[in-house]
């Protein structure tokens, strides 16, 4: 990668007095955490979407697609509109992780963990789309061109829907296994850390037995970037095809040469919306604010920005050589969009993903949480409303005025959509629970240029090897601070068990009852009783034990010295403690 | 400090003359008469066995009888008067379009605060430097369209747009004075922006803060939205019209991917020419690198559009949109074809190694490869509908393009010898000079 020398102009990527171990620490909490209250209630929220969706799709397998609001004219409607949503958010996944590798963007990487889930969940509700209006699922292998045994009856390849099959699912797998591979040492983190033999199995499964050795990094930053590579034309070719199955066609409205590359685009304007919509709420509920910093949340909106305005440019040059084109239909097409019977969906389309991008000019906005995110919703109904306005009101204007008709969704159309929203959300939020949300491998390979930590020491003139804790708290005194600070340690050896006391607090026996502090990782039996000779019995004073503590610990224990910080006793007697 | 060397402006010189000298003569060879445009083509045919023109006219001819033949014939005469205007508009925007590519790519460098490139600032602003004299020499030929010197645009001759309801229908938008109107405020746009950042840019160096860096960035972000419109309509008015039944929505995209690709293969290769002369020592093979993958990129990122507009008009197959194919295939097939190669074929197989894109003479030849791809990309958007089947490459084409690519040469070395090569204040230099992939 590019050299660690960063201009001194560079906003930090990873705020807060953050070291390596903090990184790991951090991300591995959501994880090795319990699951509080709020995830309960989402949880059964989405899952109860989830399962009406599950209902609505088994009365229409069982009795029919006449369930849906589909008629003879518009025989295209409610489901393909959310297939193109869903395959459309699926883009920022990949273009964060290959074309932003590819470009450099170091940004990418506090982002681009969660992106990519959302690309597979996201994809995964998109297929569901065309397997259920088939009718009779179980037979959609049919669409694969596998030698059968019905003759000559073999797919068509000259349909775009066909192509759809491929771009899709080789999409998928690439985006599955480019997500995988970047997971490897991260699982691998989680693995180290963990302390249940039935965790630490699973995450070993996961990791396939990474071993952090010089030669898996160095296959695994050449793989990465060999998927980076085939995954770029992918990005592409997706929603190129996805437009292809609309473009090919000699329908009004439908038939325009622009739509590859705006759908393209306008796919990744929707994607970067919902990263935004479910970043802005992760970082809040995992406490990931030092990683998706608000300089990340403005860089998105950047790109939405810029996307939103390529589609507005797209959406003002189809609008034109409708008119230019001198073809009637065309022109009637677009006349009927903007002023027919659906024109407050084709407005509500022009608002929300033309102009409202347009208020991410001004910083103050841009860097607004609140405004972002509300802005994310918005981009989320507009494309949406995009895709409704380009099937339906093509389609519902036929050919014959007296089959000119209006499309309205049946309960199950949108228990369906309901219920894909639930799905989508059901796996985000059990992958935010179990995986590493943050791709911490990557952001510590940028820690040393765009840590703030190490900007700071950067700048003070200090070298950035000293990363026990006691700088931490330097650091954050000013950097004046730093050349001062001069330690003896002798000092410290022969400060008594008090002084220790003194800060994490002492033990009541009559009011509190002693921990078994031998679930501490590193605590051994010796150990606590060591412990319990001067003083310490609870969860609560160990969790109070700062790299201070340690030492004075290792000073009057004198064995295993650097155990316990090593091991994060404080970390992991917090959140027994919190248990 | 750079100063151009007499052999490379003596070379841009004789390029100029002898430009002119060819495009002087294809201006006296153009008939004048149906008589000589009837010789001219006769003779044509008989030196190549029986080209396109011979087997286009008699199966034509047999339906309309004796009044197409004259017809015909005076349609032949124009394309021929046609032929030498057509060859100097199509080397004037070739050379246009590759500065115009640059400064967008400029505009994007700057907006996007890469940290890479600012060791190129000045080569780019050096090639940016030619949207000047390249723009005003268009606008040149832009109005003497206007003033009937050459029927380059048939939209422009009323005798025509009379007898056509489609060209009535637009002439709302395609007028004289509006497409002259829209012609100068984009020229004005893009200079003005090119002007203004290469101010800034030079003024960066002698300040204090970084004031004008941050302008630049401002105004750079700005631009590109300007530009991202600006673009769009100038490909509709300069080429789209010359055939002005057609329409594509894509095309203004297109026309993009292939300045875009063509101005930082021109990039690439004065960075390379500089460094080949002891300039720009900090120019690492990493920026050539960079470069290269740029024109790798941008190569295939073209050839997605190209065959996105091909594909999708040649299966819906509607008549009014497939003729635009079914004229280049039919007439132009060679020059069609072999542009896709060159812009595709030979930029991905070429370049697709990354040990090469760091090979400067090779990124020279690719680049080479590349930047007449795109020349004929040009030559086959506007050639069909101003010539038609009449067109080969001889003296006026060639001569078009040794007098562009001359004056493009001396104006951009000129340029790069009134300013430091290097920029010394940029915040980012210190990133550019480290840059190692």
């Amino acid at each position: 990668m590019a050299s660690h020398y960063e201009a001194p102009i560079r906003k930090p990527l990873v705020t807060g007095d953050k070291s390596y171990h903090d990184v790991t620490v951090d991300i591995a909490a959501p994880v090795e955490g319990r699951a509080d209250k709020q995830w309960w209630i989402v949880f059964s929220i989405a899952l109860a979407a989830f399962l009406w969706g599950v209902g609505c799709i088994i009365y229409t397998i069982s009795t029919g697609i006449g369930t849906w609001g589909l008629n003879k004219t518009v025989n295209w409607a409610w489901d393909i509109t959310n297939f193109v949503w869903w395959v459309g958010i699926g883009h920022a996944g990949t273009l964060i992780s290959a074309v932003l590798l590819l470009f450099r963007q170091k940004w990418r990487m506090a982002i681009n963990r969660s992106a990519e889930a959302m690309t597979i969940f996201s994809v995964i509700q998109a297929g569901l789309f065309p397997i259920i209006h088939m009718g009779r699922p179980w037979l959609a292998y049919w669409v694969l061109p596998i030698p059968n045994q019905f003759g000559s009856l073999w797919v068509n390849f000259n349909s775009p829907l066909l192509w759809d099959v491929f771009a899709i699912s080789t999409y998928l797998s690439v985006s599955l296994v480019f997500w995988w591979t970047g997971l490897l040492p991260d699982f691998a983190m989680l693995r180290d850390r963990a302390i249940l033999p039935f965790q630490k199995k699973i995450y070993g499964l996961l990791s396939f037995g990474w071993s952090g050795r010089a030669k898996d990094w160095q296959r695994f930053e050449e793989v990465s970037l060999v998927l980076a590579g085939l995954a770029t034309p992918l990005v592409l070719s997706v929603h190129t095809i996805v437009s292809f199955d609309f473009a090919t066609s000699v329908i009004p409205g439908w038939h325009t040469t622009i739509f590859p590359p705006y759908f393209v685009a306008g796919a990744v304007f929707s994607g970067f919306a919902m990263v935004n919509t479910l970043l802005i709420i992760m970082r809040k509920v995992c406490h990931l604010e030092d990683y998706i910093t608000v300089q990340h949340i403005e860089l998105m909106n950047i790109v939405i920005m810029l996307t939103g305005s390529i589609v507005g440019c797209a959406y003002i040059t189809e609008l034109f050589m409708a008119w230019y084109s001198g073809v009637e239909y065309e022109q009637y097409a677009f006349l009927n969009r903007a002023t027919g019977p659906y024109w407050w969906a084709y407005w509500s389309m022009m608002i929300c993903n033309v102009f409202s991008p347009q208020f991410m000019w001004f910083k103050k906005l841009r860097t607004s949480i609140m405004f972002s995110f509300f802005i994310s919703i918005v981009v989320n109904i507009g494309m949406w409303f995009e895709r409704f306005v380009i099937i339906v009101t093509s389609l519902h204007r036929d050919y014959l005025p007296s089959s000119w008709t209006m499309f309205s969704p049946t309960f199950v159309d949108i228990g369906i959509f309901i219920g894909t929203i639930g799905f989508f959300f059901v796996l985000f939020l059990l992958y935010a629970r179990t995986f590493p949300v943050i791709a911490q491998a990557e952001v510590k390979s940028i820690l040393k240029s765009s840590g703030e930590r190490y900007k700071k020491l950067r700048e003070a003139g200090q070298p950035l090897y000293q990363i026990d804790k006691s700088a931490k708290v330097e650091v954050k005194e000013g950097a004046t601070a730093i050349t001062e600070e001069t330690k003896d340690p002798e000092m410290e050896v022969k400060n008594d068990a008090s002084d220790l006391l003194a800060t994490i607090g002492t033990f009541d026996a009559s009011k509190e009852t002693a921990d078994d502090l031998k679930l501490v990782k590193g605590i051994g039996p010796k150990m606590e009783m060591t412990l319990n000779q001067i003083g310490i019995f609870t969860f609560a004073q160990v969790s109070k034990m700062t790299s201070k503590e340690y030492d004075l610990l290792d000073g009057l224990t004198g064995a295993f010295p650097g155990r316990a910080q090593r091991d994060d006793w404080a970390s992991q007697a917090q959140k027994l403690n919190n248990k | 400090m750079y100063t151009i060397s007499n052999r490379l402006k003596m070379g841009s010189i004789i390029l100029m003359v002898v430009g002119l000298l060819g495009i002087g003569y294809g201006f006296l060879a153009a008939p004048s008469t149906v008589a000589e445009a009837k010789e001219i083509v006769a003779g044509h045919d008989d030196g190549h066995g029986g080209g396109h023109g011979e087997e286009a006219s008699p199966a034509v001819s047999s339906e309309h009888g004796e009044d197409h033949d004259a017809a015909h014939d005076e349609h032949v005469l124009h394309q021929l008067q046609n032929k030498p205007w057509a060859a100097l508009y199509v080397g004037a925007f070739f050379f246009f379009m590759i500065a115009l590519g640059a400064l967008a790519f400029y505009a994007i460098q700057r907006a996007a605060q890469a940290g890479w490139s600012p060791l190129l600032f000045r080569v780019m602003e050096g090639i940016t430097s030619y949207i000047v004299p390249g723009g005003i020499i268009v606008f040149a030929i832009l109005v003497l369209s206007v003033m009937h010197m050459n029927h380059l645009f048939v939209w422009m001759d009323a005798d025509v747009v009379a007898h056509d309801a489609l060209l009535q229908g637009k002439s709302g938008y395609l007028n004289p004075t509006f497409f002259l109107i829209r012609a100068a405020i984009f020229l004005a746009g893009w200079i003005g922006y090119r002007e203004y950042s290469r101010k800034l840019s030079l003024a960066q160096d002698e300040a204090n803060d970084d004031s004008n860096f941050k302008m630049n960035f401002k105004i750079s972000a700005a631009f590109l939205v300007f530009y991202l419109i600006s673009e769009s309509v100038m490909s509709w008015d300069w080429i789209m019209s010359v055939d002005p039944h057609w329409f594509s929505t894509l095309f203004g995209w297109y026309v993009f991917a292939s300045m875009f690709v063509s101005g930082i293969t021109v990039i690439a290769m004065v960075t390379i020419y500089l460094k080949s002369k002891g300039y720009l020592e900090q120019v690492n093979d990493s920026h050539i690198h960079d470069l290269a993958k740029f024109m790798f990129g941008i190569s295939i990122f073209w050839t997605y559009l190209w065959f996105s507009q091909f594909m999708l008009i040649w299966y819906a197959n509607i008549p009014e949109e497939v003729t635009y194919y079914v004229t280049r295939i039919e007439d132009y097939n060679l020059p069609f074809f072999a542009m896709v190669a060159m812009n595709f074929l030979f930029p991905v197989l070429l370049l697709m190694n990354s040990d090469y894109k760091r090979i400067n003479w090779f990124v020279i030849m690719a680049g080479l490869v590349i930047l007449a791809g795109h020349y004929m990309d040009v030559f086959n958007m506007i050639m069909p509908s101003t010539v038609g089947d009449q067109w080969y490459i001889g003296i006026p084409e060639i001569g078009a393009v040794l007098f562009f690519a001359g004056l493009f040469i001396f104006w951009v070395f000129r340029a790069l010898a009134s300013a430091p090569l290097q920029p010394t204040r940029n915040p980012f230099i210190e990133e550019s000079k480290h840059f190692h992939y």
